[in-house]
């Protein structure tokens, strides 16, 4: 049997035990930021990296929401049109109260996120809707909604007050942007050790055990779900200060937090993961943008590149995974 | 010089008239390395019933599969009317002329039940499924069996339990069945419907077919067969004429073994401490008014046969499957649980007999494992703490090379059993239920948790065990409790023999007397 309490595992498999299902990303992280200093020798210049991590903000954020979604065994493809419709709701309020304060408007985005997140969990749990189709029905009734509002081509701008946390550096020199996103990055880090997120990955893993022990598994979704809609609107934010008033601001934007979701090695259905590497995985998604772009390949085939990364990564990982089981198993258990 | 060779030894005695229809010689099987079936013999004359009995695990079903083409026997011979046979697949049994009705049935739900008598096999016109005449046919082989009211256009889904019965039986005669196999085919049925099914089992056999009629019902098998065969750990017991035994000789047949294992001493004090909880009329669908008591410091058993209602009874009490009618009270309080989190906050506690699928989130540590109760659950006593933590799982005598973070699907069933354990013990509860507690764990991990799960009793904890394995529950139990169709059928004191509970579990399960 393999009941036997070996010696305190060697540091290597300690480090790999804390850095778990990410190692790839990171490893995949450091190659990318390596190939950009190879690429663009002034790329570490404080000021180009700043605005290197402040361009990426925005899908860092998306990546946290969607991870929390993900992990608990679902999807949420809304998140790219609650951008869009962040922005251009926005935009709208100003047009109607010029003189709101930054802060209203932006803690009234805020608060329609986490009501089209509700929605999403609601209509996924209690109406038992696979969430694929409740996020992706739920994205088209926006874009819907923003094409009949706008007729297309939205109206009114931002104010520059209201630009500045996506535009705009503290002290002169640090981005709103990166600060905000070290803030939800650290909130994420910090909510997955809380009973809250040990609890959704346990939920991910086997519904029916977490049922079984308590766990109020509709309760802990609709919040999975609540917390990516709030997590869609704050990078409405950045990317309404970043790129101003447009239709498209948040085109695809769901496709790639999934795309850096699953980069990050967690696994789609749930139950394994950490969010740091989902985080990873949206820097190491806006590296290989960049490094593309420096090499002169065109913005156009993005989407092309983003398809190769998510079939590999979902299919490299099921390789492995399958193995890793295999091994052990014939290694001990009896036969129930 | 030796003898000329013996001629090939028949398993046993049939019944002189007839050449036995089919015969199945020396039939051995392994999984895994364990031998579930030993040489066994089994023949059946066109026209008999004959019953297949045995506890949980004897090999019934795996010789019925066997028989089926669904596994490919080790050694071992089938003759069906003279020719052998060695089928590796169920299709060559079935036009062989075998057919067997499975407990969970093969039909499609939402096509008709034409469509599922012909389903792989369809009568075609002009390269297009004839409809016609696929209804026509099977309208036939319902009326051939006496008024079901069943019509073949009927979907599936809108059929009773008892419905879809006779339909698999009608797909089975479709195909022209000699031998037909039907695996406690009454266990889904209530009374009167198990009646009906009775006649249409005598009606199939005056017909000339050889039926093999599993059940853990003796009673029926005593109305019904000709014969009866016993099988015990894989082996042969006996075959008998009905007429020539009784329910006695049978139930010895099929337990009588030594209790060797080693079970840890009873409390010598008398038990009695209070009611931790108590039922009084619990019902619901599965249940027929329970009456129950759980003291402190004791460990009550529930005996029973699969289907018999054990493990709907403690998910009742743990309110994952809760009851609709009756009184409960936990901890003098009273509560009747609607949900696992109420049961949870009550006191009560339950360790599944499915470890993988509703014990452990299985790619999560031992530690987010063990502390999963007390998370989802607040408000309680918490083990959160690094030393809490490593006190549980010491407890528990868990043995993991990776310690607290290891990932609990790559520890042995033994390991993973005490990680759920220590799961229910951070919640510090005062009703443990225990549904198998120790399925598809070895040894040395059974005998650990035995030990646990007695001292957590002197501690004052209320016990349920429900367990298939007698001598573990005789060996456990302050008192054993037997359950049948879904109510009690009686209680036994500490120490009841095998007989005892076989018997109750076994006793009348189909009264004929209120509706001959």
């Amino acid at each position: 049997m393999t009941t036997t309490t070996a010696p305190t595992p060697a540091p290597y498999k300690r480090l790999t035990a804390a850095l778990g299902t990410g190692i790839p990303v990171y490893a995949l992280l450091v190659v990318l930021l390596v190939a950009l200093a190879v690429t663009d020798p002034s790329f570490y210049e404080l000021d180009r990296f700043l605005a290197f991590v402040k361009r990426a903000a925005p899908l860092v954020i998306l990546a946290a929401g969607q991870y929390l979604v993900i992990v608990s065994g679902e999807f949420d493809l809304s998140v790219g049109a609650i951008v869009t419709a962040g922005v251009v709701v926005a935009a709208e309020l100003y047009g109607s109260f010029a003189d709101a304060h930054w802060l209203v408007i932006s803690l009234a985005l805020v608060l329609g996120g986490a009501i089209v997140g509700l929605a999403n969990g609601l209509i996924t749990t209690a109406l038992r809707v696979p969430s694929f189709i409740t996020t992706l029905g739920m994205m088209l009734i926006l874009e819907g909604a923003v094409f009949y509002w706008t007729g297309g081509s939205p109206k009114g701008v931002l104010p520059e007050d209201f630009r500045a946390l996506g535009r705009n550096s503290a002290f002169g020199w640090l981005p709103w942007a990166v600060l905000v996103c070290l803030a939800v990055g650290a909130f994420a880090v910090w909510l997955m050790r809380r009973d809250f997120g040990r609890t959704l990955i346990a939920t991910g893993d086997s519904e029916r055990t977490a049922a079984l022990s308590g766990v109020r598994v509709h309760r802990v979704r609709v919040l999975a779900f609540v917390l990516s809609g709030v997590a869609a609107a704050l990078a409405a934010i950045l990317v309404g200060g970043f790129s101003g008033v447009s239709a498209q601001a948040g085109r695809g934007l769901e496709f790639e937090a999934i795309t850096a979701v699953v980069l990050g090695g967690v696994v789609l259905g749930g139950g394994r993961g950490s969010v740091i590497a989902a985080m990873a995985g949206a820097f190491s998604l806006q590296a290989l943008f960049t490094l593309l772009n420096l090499q002169g390949v065109s913005g156009a085939l993005e989407s092309t590149v983003q398809g190769v990364i998510v079939i590999a990564a979902v299919g490299l990982g099921a390789a492995n995974w399958s193995r890793i089981r295999r091994r052990s198993h014939s290694s001990g258990g009896t036969p129930s | 010089m030796p003898a000329t060779p013996a001629p090939p030894e028949s398993p046993q005695e049939s019944p002189g008239e007839a050449a036995p229809l089919l015969t199945m010689r020396n039939v051995s099987k392994s999984f895994l390395g364990v031998r579930v079936l030993h040489d066994v013999g089994l023949d059946l004359v066109a026209g008999e019933v004959h019953a297949l009995v045995g506890e949980n695990g004897a090999g019934k079903s795996t010789l019925m599969k066997v028989l089926a083409g669904e596994h490919v026997p080790d050694s071992g011979t089938i003759e069906l009317d003279g020719t052998a046979h060695a089928f590796t697949h169920p299709k060559q049994a079935q036009a062989a002329g075998i057919g067997i009705i499975h407990q969970e049935f093969a039909l499609l739900e939402h096509r008709t039940v034409a469509e599922n008598v012909f389903l792989g096999r369809e009568p075609t016109r002009y390269g297009m499924v004839d409809r016609r005449a696929m209804e026509r046919r099977t309208g036939q082989l319902l009326a051939e069996l006496g008024e079901t009211g069943i019509s073949p256009r009927t979907y599936v889904r809108e059929l009773s339990v008892a419905r879809r019965q006779t339909v698999e039986i009608v797909k089975a005669l479709a195909s022209d069945v000699r031998v037909l196999v039907m695996d406690e085919p009454t266990a889904p049925l209530a009374d009167h419907e198990a009646r009906l099914l009775h006649d249409l089992v005598r009606r199939l056999a005056d017909r000339g077919l050889g039926i093999l009629y599993i059940s853990h019902r003796l009673r029926e098998v005593f109305e019904l067969s000709g014969r009866i065969t016993v099988l015990k750990d894989g082996r042969h017991i006996t075959t008998v004429a009905t007429a020539a035994t009784d329910t006695d000789a049978i139930v010895r047949a099929m337990v009588g073994r030594d209790l060797s294992a080693y079970y840890p001493p009873r409390a010598t004090a008398d038990q009695g401490g209070e009611i931790a909880l108590a039922l009084r009329g619990g019902r619901n669908r599965r249940l027929k008014g329970i009456d129950l008591d759980l003291r402190a410091g004791e460990i009550t058993g529930i005996a029973g046969l699969q289907g018999s209602g054990r493990t709907s009874l403690a998910r009742a009490l743990f309110g994952a499957a809760p009851f609709s009618e009756g009184e409960m009270t936990v901890g003098g309080r009273k509560l009747r649980p609607r949900s696992p989190r109420e049961a949870i906050r009550a006191g009560i506690a339950l360790v599944t007999e499915d470890r993988k699928g509703e014990g452990l989130a299985l790619r999560q540590s031992v530690r987010d494992n063990a502390l999963l109760v007390t998370r989802a659950v607040p408000g309680q006593q918490r083990a959160t703490a690094a030393r809490a933590l490593a006190d549980l799982l010491e407890r528990v005598r868990l043995q993991a090379r990776g310690g607290p973070d290891q990932q609990v699907q790559f520890l042995s069933g033994g390991n993973q059993q005490k990680v759920v354990i220590a799961k229910w013990l951070a919640a510090a509860p005062k009703v443990l239920l225990f549904d198998e507690p120790t399925r598809g764990v070895d040894v040395g991990a059974k005998a650990a948790i035995h030990t646990l799960v007695r001292d957590l009793a002197k501690e004052g904890l209320a016990v349920l065990i429900i367990s298939s394995e007698l001598p573990e529950l005789i060996g456990m139990s302050d008192r054993i409790l037997v359950m049948s169709d879904g109510h009690l059928a009686g209680e036994l004191p500490a120490g009841a023999s095998e007989e005892d509970i076989m018997r109750l579990a076994t006793g009348p399960a189909v009264e004929g007397s209120d509706a001959a």
